[in-house]
């Protein structure tokens, strides 16, 4: 029996350039389950992962993180990434004269003067990239559906055991959310029954169509730096497309 | 000689005498008298190209000449003042050989010479022109292409600086005649334990109508050396230059600012450079394209990075004179220290209507967002700052032969590879 979360987050509170943006934050995935944060514009959520993820403008000034059971708040990015944790970004930086395929053969730990592993190049072409496009510098002119195929790709290299996803399927066509939540499906072990999957993953999306893909375990409401709500995820977003996220304020106030 | 040649050379001398304590208007003035004028045959000749020493081989190999002469059309080695080896035999298309024997060889190699570049433009100038009038040192080579030929491979020519204190001149005539094409690889390093020494080196060069040449530059000197290369270069109709010079290891001072003259009609000119300060190196490097023909283009693109307590100053200009020209011209520096300087001078001047010329610059540090996303993949902080400092620096290396493109891309990597 496993004694600890995957992700066990605990009162956490940032700061970001000198102003407080998450407020203690609770927050618990287990193995094995994919959680959905929800919340309006400007609550935290791109906060968060930023913070788990450890990018140094993101002050932790009190709570802490733990992964695997190992407190990582002092951690660095790359070590808490070697630990087994990922992320989608929505808009990364380009990178000149960084090419697609060196980027996937460092994440995927294979020698930058061998050619790509063939399970890359599958995943590759799976992904509707060819070779040529596998050359280009990252995320340099790409449009945004090419941004957000490129993230998944990059962490189906890396494969790691907790992801977090920044709005995976913002300015993607609807024909390509299909193939993007079938390759997200992959990273979160969903083709294995329930009680057997081990990768976990959290989502950040406004209620996009991409649920209607991937089954989420429990949804979180994020709002004014505090999760004000926790769930099933079908009935919340439901409640907030009917009432918006004031309801789940209420719903907050008035515990049922 | 010829009344007409007695005339010309005493012209030269005139000019020069006159230039010969002229300061240069731009990077560190260099006192010329601290320096040891050398014989012109002080130092034997080579049998064999694989006669240098390993040490020298490697060295020459880093500036992209390869003793082996691996898909090259020909070889040039100066050492200091003496051309110790020609190989003028691997390719029926090019001409190369010691200046001072081309200037025996033809008569009329003369009117090219200090037609693009002046004898009087500065104390350096001045200098070449006194040794090789004055004291008899012709040296530097002649490389042409001939009429109509296309050799895809490229002559590797070398200037190399092997004593202390030694002056080493030289002076260049590259001639690509008609419809030829032309691949020049030039590398110039100096030898072990060299803490002090200068390089002049004039080179003109001739792009007859149709031609084409393509000239890259890699320069390797050591920390205490002095260089003045100094370049014109004149383009016919229909040519085009393309010129990729790089530069990362540490030098004392560096200052160069070749000058394309785009008179043919439809001539394009495209210089890409690549400068790595290190220590306490001052570079001042620029490129110049005079847009003198209808048609003509020109484009200039150079990537700075500055670390330790260098200082680069990085310039272009373009200038365009008549209408129906285009120039673009692009100077990105990445400051890596406090104590280190990139001074970007992108200049266009426009003297008709009807043309279209443009510029961007931007200088900065590393962009903290692109640190985070690549350690936000596992990369560590200082291997991810290596990476984007590399990738900065990697231009893309278009319009050599494919052959050459490989080995062009490998100097660079290599180059970059030690950031």
């Amino acid at each position: 029996m496993v004694i600890f979360m995957l992700l066990e987050i605990e009162n956490l509170s940032v700061e970001v350039a000198g102003k407080q943006v998450l407020k203690g934050v609770d927050l618990s995935i287990d193995n094995g389950e994919t959680h959905v944060l929800l919340g309006p514009n400007g609550a935290g959520k791109s906060t968060l992962f930023l913070t788990v993820l450890g990018f140094p403008q993101y002050k932790v000034i009190d709570g802490s993180i733990k992964f695997k059971g190992e407190d990582i708040t002092q951690l660095s990015t790359a070590d808490r990434v070697n630990k087994g944790i990922g992320v989608s970004f929505q808009n990364p930086p380009a990178i000149r004269g960084v090419s697609v395929e060196n980027l996937l053969k460092l994440e995927s730990h294979q020698e930058v003067n061998q050619p790509l592993n063939s399970r890359m190049k599958e995943l590759a072409k799976k992904l509707k990239f060819s070779d040529e496009f596998l050359q280009r510098d990252v995320n340099f002119g790409f449009s945004g559906g090419e941004v957000k195929r490129s993230e998944i790709l990059q962490l189906l290299a890396q494969m790691p055991d907790f992801t977090m996803f920044d709005e995976p399927d913002s300015g993607v066509d609807i024909e390509n959310v299909e193939l993007l939540a079938s390759e997200i499906g992959a990273l979160l072990d969903k083709e294995l029954k329930h009680d057997l999957r081990k990768r976990s993953g959290l989502l950040i999306t406004h209620l996009g169509y991409i649920l209607n893909f991937i089954n989420a375990d429990k949804a979180h409401v994020l709002m004014n730096g505090k999760i004000i709500c926790s769930g099933n995820p079908g009935e919340i977003i439901e409640d907030i497309q009917k009432n918006g996220f004031n309801g789940c304020v209420e719903c907050a106030q008035y515990p049922s | 000689m010829v009344l007409m040649d007695v005339l010309s050379v005493r012209n030269i001398l005139h000019d020069a005498e006159k230039a010969k304590d002229k300061k240069a208007p731009m990077g560190v003035d260099v006192t010329i008298e601290n320096f040891t004028d050398e014989d012109l045959n002080a130092l034997d000749v080579l049998d064999d190209f694989e006669d240098l020493s390993k040490k020298t081989k490697d060295d020459l190999l880093k500036v992209g000449v390869d003793t082996e002469e691996n898909e090259r059309a020909g070889s040039f080695l100066q050492v200091d003042q003496s051309n110790v080896f020609t190989n003028n035999s691997i390719s029926n298309n090019i001409e190369i050989m010691n200046i001072g024997i081309a200037l025996d060889k033809y008569s009329w190699l003369k009117d090219y010479m200090w037609q693009v570049v002046k004898p009087d433009a500065d104390k350096y100038t001045a200098k070449t022109a006194l040794r090789e009038e004055d004291d008899g040192i012709k040296s530097g080579y002649f490389i042409r292409s001939l009429p109509n030929t296309k050799e895809v491979f490229p002559v590797q020519a070398c200037m190399f600086i092997s004593d202390e204190d030694v002056m080493q001149t030289a002076h260049n005539i590259i001639i690509a005649e008609e419809n030829s094409e032309l691949h020049l690889i030039t590398g110039c390093a100096t030898g072990e334990d060299i803490s002090s020494a200068m390089h002049v080196g004039v080179s003109e060069m001739y792009l007859k109508p149709g031609s084409k040449i393509t000239f890259t530059m890699v320069h390797n000197w050591a920390e205490q050396v002095e260089v003045r290369p100094r370049t014109g270069i004149k383009l016919g109709d229909n040519s085009t230059y393309l010129n990729n010079y790089i530069l990362t290891s540490p030098v004392n001072s560096l200052q160069s600012y070749p000058t394309a003259y785009c008179d043919g009609v439809n001539s394009r000119a495209v210089f890409q450079s690549i400068q790595a300060g290190k220590k306490d190196s001052i570079i001042d490097v620029g490129s110049r394209v005079l847009l003198n023909g209808a048609g003509s283009a020109g484009e200039v693109i150079s990537r700075a990075v500055s670390q330790d307590e260098s200082k680069i100053y990085s310039r272009g200009h373009l200038a365009g004179t008549v209408p129906d020209v285009k120039g673009h011209l692009e100077c990105h520096g990445l400051v890596l220290s406090d104590n280190s300087m990139i001074y970007a001078v992108p200049e266009l001047e426009a003297s008709s209507t009807n043309l279209e010329m443009s510029h961007e610059a931007a200088v900065g540090k590393i962009d903290e967002e692109e640190i985070n996303y690549l350690t936000s993949r596992g990369i560590s902080e200082e291997e991810a700052a290596s990476m984007i400092v590399r990738g900065f620096l990697s231009i893309d290396i278009t319009g050599l032969p494919e052959e050459l493109t490989n080995t062009t891309q490998k100097m660079i990597d290599m180059s970059v590879e030690g950031m």
